[in-house]
């Protein structure tokens, strides 16, 4: 590892470390909760669109499923939070192989309308399955529990556990990148001809990828049923898919800090801007059209080669 | 014993007030209102009305309500419930409210109930979820307009009594606001002797009722529908386009012909018999001097979601009255609430049941046109319903909330 490398990581764990000196107050710190959440869910479909070349409509499967299996898990059947999440990771990671099975027989627009339709199916299922999922009034989690005597109901603990599973994602997603399956991968998606030529399974290397998008969106799942201890069909929803994919387009598809910055710009819209202004769908809209047009591939990407122009 | 009880509060009441006499600074400070409602979305229609509602209200007011001026913070939810519950955080914490107002939709109201409970942060709902005062009721929760079933069953048995049907399809939005109010027609309808042969769901986003217009029997006395939103509009449209205008009546529940999409709707909507816990056309001071400046500052007759804000603010000032308008003393706030009689609301006197939901009129109206305009005319007045309807609470609560199967209807016909 050289010294850049090293340089970059110590920043992230210093701003993580940061954020709670800074915004000290419960209500703020749970805005960066959320926003680190929903970076882990968009860092998971980056994986699909970044590395596999794969656009996704259908992933809020993986953030919805996992979310009603531990609030189910925990109210009805009334299991151990341990458990409950091991079962509630393993839930999504399965659904999202026996997904990538369906959606993997095709590719590009075909694919997209697959996982469309999978995701629409889930979310009618939630709707409808009034007897297990609540329906329409969803399922409340009456408290946040305690993981291995670590006590989350504070919004500082729990900010914490967040940021330790996004290193942990950032970490295990940047070593995937780098690793040879992450240079396979990349090769599907520039040349899926020539890699199958030399020897490569294709599809199966899209599976295993469409696995671990599938595992990292099981994770934010659950920190998310944690979060708002609420699990409604929105989380299923098609708006709920179509969004991560804003964020990941947004910050930059590809690139390991750019699903990050689109997931915090999101949320912080959604949330602390929507409160000065009316209209914040439509800043929404128009913030995406900007960065678009400025930098089409992304706000990392565009700022990073802008700063080398500037330095060259 | 409502007035021992009352008595005893008011006396605890003065003492608590004598005891903060010292602290006048904080009696000084404005009241907070946080107001959870929808300004973006699908919901924005209604949610936007109940902001207009709540502002109009405040205008004759003139800001203040027991003597302390107020200031409204109006958070737009996005209908979501993770945007419900970030926007009642922040109300909550970070603007430091002092009661919550809204949300509109069931399903973002049932998203913040564990966080007001566990915050005791006073409520005052509007969204019609059975189980909010029912199943699940908090003492930190109140509602003074109308649970879903509450204004069903009064019309169920208006259809039943006094119109005489006996067979009766019911058609309503799949998800739960509808399925609980057809859930209560049926059960009264049924009661009293009346048998609903048919039930319709159309998903909530229906592009077209035509399929289901022609699903329709058409050997049925009349059809309740139990829409939201503008769905009723929509629906009577395509009944009449279908042309059954005339030959099967059109019954509907609370939103089904809201004041706001009445000269919208026009001649097709001409005959419909809705229920209410709200009419324009109630006779008091109060209501109008709300009707007026609705009128005048918005061009709109105010419903279902205008006037829901108007009433829980008169409950609001009554209970702060009660308190001696010291709002931070939250328990004694919410106590009042339920104590309270409160007789000239925009609604008519209201008083609340132990599970803190409203017990007041319920209006039968039917659609005429008046004047050139459009209006839901009172026809009938069924005084101090409960949520409950006539049934003993113990059984009521004993059952399963309404839903798309319960009660199950045992005279469908394929």
């Amino acid at each position: 590892m050289n010294m850049r490398v090293i340089g970059g990581w110590l920043l992230v764990v210093l701003a993580l470390a940061a954020v709670p000196v800074a915004l000290p107050s419960a209500f703020y710190l749970g805005i960066a909760t959320h926003a680190l959440i929903f970076a882990i869910f968009a860092l998971s479909l980056n994986i699909l669109i970044g590395h596999a070349g794969m656009s996704s409509l259908g992933h809020a499967v993986y953030l919805g499923v996992p979310a009603y299996a531990v609030a189910w898990l925990t109210v009805q059947a009334g299991w151990q939070p341990v458990p409950t999440v091991i079962v509630a990771l393993l839930m999504g990671t399965a659904l999202s192989a026996l997904f990538g099975i369906l959606a993997l027989r095709a590719s590009g627009l075909g694919f997209l309308m697959i996982t469309l339709a999978l995701g629409q199916v889930m979310w009618g299922a939630a709707y409808r399955w009034v007897g297990l999922t609540g329906g329409d009034n969803g399922i409340r989690l009456p408290a946040r529990p305690a993981l291995l005597g670590f006590d989350l109901s504070s919004a500082l603990s729990f900010y914490v556990l967040v940021s330790i599973v996004l290193l942990i994602a950032l970490c295990s997603l940047w070593q995937f990148d780098r690793s040879a399956f992450g240079a396979c991968l990349r090769g599907t998606r520039d040349q899926p001809r020539r890699m199958s030529m030399l020897g490569h399974n294709v599809w199966l290397i899209r599976w295993a990828a469409f696995i671990t998008a599938g595992f990292w969106g099981s994770v934010a799942g659950v920190l998310y049923c944690f979060d708002y201890q609420f699990v409604s069909p929105q989380a299923l929803s098609l708006p709920q898919s179509a969004e991560a994919l804003l964020m990941v387009v947004l910050g930059g598809a590809g690139t390991l800090a750019g699903p990050v910055v689109g997931a915090i710009i999101i949320t912080v819209i959604k949330t602390v801007v929507s409160s000065y202004v009316d209209r914040w769908y439509s800043l929404l809209g128009l913030t995406f059209i900007v960065v678009v047009s400025v930098m089409p591939r992304g706000l990392v990407p565009g700022i990073a080669s802008w700063l080398r122009g500037k330095r060259a | 014993m409502t007035l021992t009880r009352r008595n005893v509060l008011q006396a605890s009441a003065g003492a608590a007030a004598l005891a903060l006499t010292s602290n006048q600074a904080r009696a000084d400070e404005p009241i907070r209102i946080g107001f959870l409602t929808v300004k973006t979305g699908p919901l924005a229609a209604g949610g936007i009305q109940m902001e207009q509602g709540m502002l109009a209200y405040m205008k004759i007011k003139g800001n203040k309500l027991a003597g302390r001026d107020v200031q409204l913070i109006v958070a737009d939810t996005g209908g979501s419930p993770q945007g419900t519950r970030t926007k009642a955080q922040e109300l909550v914490e970070r603007n430091k409210v002092h009661v919550l107002m809204g949300p509109v939709a069931a399903f973002e109201a049932l998203a913040i109930g564990d966080y007001c409970e566990a915050q005791k942060m006073p409520t005052l709902g509007v969204a019609a979820a059975e189980d909010m005062t029912q199943r699940h009721s908090s003492i930190w929760f109140a509602r003074a307009t109308s649970s879903s079933g509450q204004c069903a069953h009064a019309i169920a048995h208006y259809a039943a009594k006094e119109l005489g049907y006996k067979r009766m399809a019911v058609i309503g939005d799949d998800f739960a606001y509808g399925h609980e109010q057809n859930g209560a027609f049926l059960r009264v309808f049924e009661d009293n002797g009346g048998k609903v042969v048919q039930k319709l769901w159309p998903p909530l986003n229906a592009p077209d009722y035509g399929t289901y217009v022609s699903q329709v029997k058409t050997n049925i006395d009349a059809i309740f529908m139990s829409f939201a939103g503008s769905n009723g509009f929509r629906f009577a449209k395509a009944f009449n386009e279908y042309g059954l205008a005339g030959k099967i009546p059109i019954l509907g529940g609370m939103t089904a012909m809201d004041e706001a999409i009445l000269q919208q709707t026009g001649d097709d909507g001409l005959g419909i018999i809705t229920a209410s816990f709200y009419s324009p056309q109630y006779d008091n001071a109060a209501n109008r001097e709300f009707v007026a400046t609705m009128q005048r500052e918005y061009k709109i007759d105010p419903g279902y979601y205008a006037s829901g804000p108007a009433v829980e603010a008169a409950i609001l000032e009554a209970a702060l009255l009660s308190v001696g308008g010291r709002i931070e003393d939250r328990e004694a706030l919410m106590k009042a609430v339920r104590a309270n009689v409160v007789e000239n609301t925009v609604r008519g006197p209201v008083r609340f049941d132990s599970h803190g939901e409203a017990i007041g009129n319920v209006y039968i109206r039917k659609m005429v046109k008046q004047g050139g305009r459009y209006i839901n005319n009172v026809i009938k007045t069924y005084p101090d319903v409960s949520q409950f309807w006539t049934y003993p609470e113990a059984e009521f609560l004993a059952n399963p909330v309404y839903s798309r199967e319960y009660p199950p209807a045992k005279n469908l016909e394929s």
